[in-house]
């Protein structure tokens, strides 16, 4: 598959600030690549860089391997849907949408034609000669959607468009943009902040936190194999034990539990002394003895799930998820547990 | 908090002000439909001063007079908005440059500076570099004077207007000049047109400055105005003085409406 964006060692500064310290990823064409992030990890600046509205201080982004730093925004076949969707409040429905073909020099009749076609797309051709104003918060994101799809851009970036939305809209746009972006085959540059967006969406997700990239990789890779503390913590639940590793070979680690079991597992650093293993809670399970013994503080009821709050000895806290079924034994709080880790389970980390 | 109204004093301190401010425009207007030729007691109401305005004696050189001032408003109007929006569009687009507080300052300083010096100044910067005064410096101080009056409105409208319609303009393949003609400067038009009624009024109505820089011989209403008070004040000078007024409050009310418009429609 070919690269559709090359950024290589970005560097943004403003004024004493870094926004971005030497970013570096390769987003390939036709595919859903998301940056997910904390607020102020630099995800809108990146992509302000790729769209014209910031020079970048240092590195360099390619767009189908052409160098891009000297052009202008209009000069490149990159369109943006705002955050703040920014349609032009003077302009129709229709005009907003036609927009872009007009400024490319697209005759009336058809720029009117291929507007039409997106509105459809967007399910709001009855609104063609409405104006934005009076438009609600997700037809207006729509519209935005539709007006940056006209032009037939190359790429698509996209800085949190659902974020305004609420949660019905939001899981109903989500479907519709992924299908969109498979039926168009544009690349999408998707922003949010919000981790299960990432995961439910994207071919490849980048985690970024102040300024860097922390790990590249599919959904599954990011939950499953996390590089190191971030990540782990950033995308869903996950328990970090600090532990001794005696030995790193070949990927593998062997590490030393508190209370004294030793492990060998998966390693992302080369290191050993004092790490941090991260389990997720729903790969734990409850036995008589297990490789881990904690003390149950609080059972939640989640429905489905069942989550027990523990601590170990050291004081550590953790969580277990266990599945709500008739066979589940339920701890009393108080109780003491042995918890056994499930093969591959255990992953330990860089810092 | 109690509001400024329930504060004691407050009606009468405000009556006082509008009587005072008012109570001779009141005068000046009533008086113009005055039957009689005596300034001081009512003869009757009619509109016979009006017609002296427009056929009189007087008429031409105040028909001559008004054609400078509203052609010199228009033309200083013009200008003045024309550059009040280039400075504008420096100060709150141009990000940080050097000296741009002290051209802010330079942009405000004739709200600042007495009338009476700019127009001293003006007169002896015209005659050191040894323009002829008349109609064209005229023209020249009144689009200095009104930048501030057009800049004030649309700076403001600017500084609402935030920077992502511009962008997401050139995202969409306009480029810089397209950007401005099809999206900002739509935005900005309820602040562009205030900003010129303004100037427009500002201009119409001077006269310090334009009595030291017209040079002899050339009029604008309000100097051919005071020329013919010193003769002694007629009725028909409280025809014409309403007659400035009511198109001063029209402007002004306009520029205020288109204000208030252009707030609803806010970007
Ligand atoms: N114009 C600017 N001048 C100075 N600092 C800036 C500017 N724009 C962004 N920054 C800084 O750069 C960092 C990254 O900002 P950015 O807007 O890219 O964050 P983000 O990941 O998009 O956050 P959010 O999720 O809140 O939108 C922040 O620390 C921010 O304060
Ligand atoms: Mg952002």
């Amino acid at each position: 598959m070919s690269t559709a964006i090359d950024i290589s060692s970005v560097v943004k500064r403003y004024g004493t600030a870094t926004a971005l310290h030497g970013v570096s990823m390769e987003i390939r064409d036709n595919e859903f690549f998301t940056l997910l992030g904390p607020s102020g990890c630099g995800k809108t600046t990146l992509l302000r860089c790729i769209a014209g509205f910031e020079d970048v201080t240092g590195g360099e982004i390619r767009l189908f391997g052409r160098n891009i730093a000297a052009l202008e925004p209009n000069q490149r076949p990159v369109n943006t849907v705002f955050q703040q969707y920014a349609l032009f409040p003077h302009m129709s429905v229709i005009d907003n949408v036609a927009f872009g073909l007009k400024m490319k020099g697209v005759a009336l009749a058809e720029r009117r034609a291929v507007a039409g076609r997106m509105l459809e797309m967007v399910h709001l051709s009855d609104f063609a000669d409405r104006m934005p104003a009076q438009l609600s918060g997700g037809q207006q994101q729509r519209v935005a959607l539709a007006r940056a799809l006209a032009p037939a851009p190359k790429v698509l970036l996209l800085d949190e468009p659902l974020s305004a939305l609420d949660l019905k809209l939001r899981q109903a746009m989500r479907v519709e943009l992924k299908t969109l972006q498979e039926q168009t085959g544009i690349t999408f540059v998707f922003v949010t902040h919000d981790q299960e967006e990432a995961l439910t969406m994207s071919d490849r997700i980048a985690v970024m936190s102040q300024g860097r990239v922390q790990q590249i990789g599919t959904a599954r890779d990011i939950y499953e194999s996390p590089h190191n503390r971030f990540v782990a913590d950033f995308i869903g639940e996950t328990n970090l034990i600090e532990v001794d590793v005696t030995a790193v070979s070949g990927g593998m680690a062997d590490v030393v539990l508190p209370g004294g079991h030793r492990l060998r597992c998966p390693a992302e650093t080369t290191a050993t002394g004092r790490h941090h293993l991260s389990i997720r809670p729903e790969r734990l399970s409850l036995t008589g003895t297990g490789e881990l013994t904690g003390t149950v503080e609080r059972v939640v009821y989640l429905g489905t799930d069942l989550q027990l709050l523990a601590r170990l000895a050291d004081g550590t806290p953790f969580t277990v998820r266990l599945q709500n079924s008739a066979r589940t034994q339920v701890p009393e709080a108080g109780a003491t547990v042995g918890l056994h880790l499930e093969e591959g389970a255990a992953r330990l980390l860089a810092d | 908090m109690k509001g400024v109204r329930h504060y004691p004093g407050f009606l009468g301190i405000a009556v006082a002000c509008l009587v005072v401010l008012y109570a001779p425009l009141v005068v000046v207007t009533i008086y113009s439909f005055n039957d009689s030729p005596s300034i001081t007691t009512w003869g009757g109401f009619s509109w016979r001063w009006y017609a002296d305005v427009f056929t009189g004696p007087e008429a031409e050189r105040f028909g001559a007079a008004a054609w400078n001032s509203v052609t010199i408003a228009v033309l200083a109007a013009t200008a003045s908005t024309a550059i009040a929006v280039a400075a504008a569009l420096a100060m709150i687009r141009g990000g940080r440059f050097r000296g741009k507080s002290a051209t802010y300052a330079l942009i405000n300083l004739p709200l600042l500076v007495p009338e009476i010096v700019t127009a001293v100044a003006t007169l002896i910067f015209f005659s050191a570099i040894g323009l002829t005064t008349g109609y064209l410096t005229i023209l020249i101080a009144h689009i200095t004077f009104c930048i501030p009056f057009a800049y004030l409105p649309i700076a403001a409208r600017l500084s609402g207007i935030e920077e992502v319609y511009e962008q997401a303009a050139r995202d969409l393949y306009a480029t810089r000049a397209q950007a401005f003609r099809l999206v900002l400067l739509p935005l900005l038009m309820p602040g562009v047109i205030s900003g010129y009624l303004l100037a427009f009024i500002i201009s119409l109505d001077d006269f310090i400055i334009t009595n030291f820089v017209k040079g002899a011989g050339m009029e604008t209403l309000p100097t051919a105005i005071f020329g013919s008070v010193k003769q002694g004040i007629k009725p028909n000078i409280m025809a014409i003085s309403t007659l400035m007024l009511a198109v001063s409050v029209l402007f002004v009310s306009l520029s205020y409406l288109v204000n208030r418009i252009g707030q609803k429609t806010r970007a």
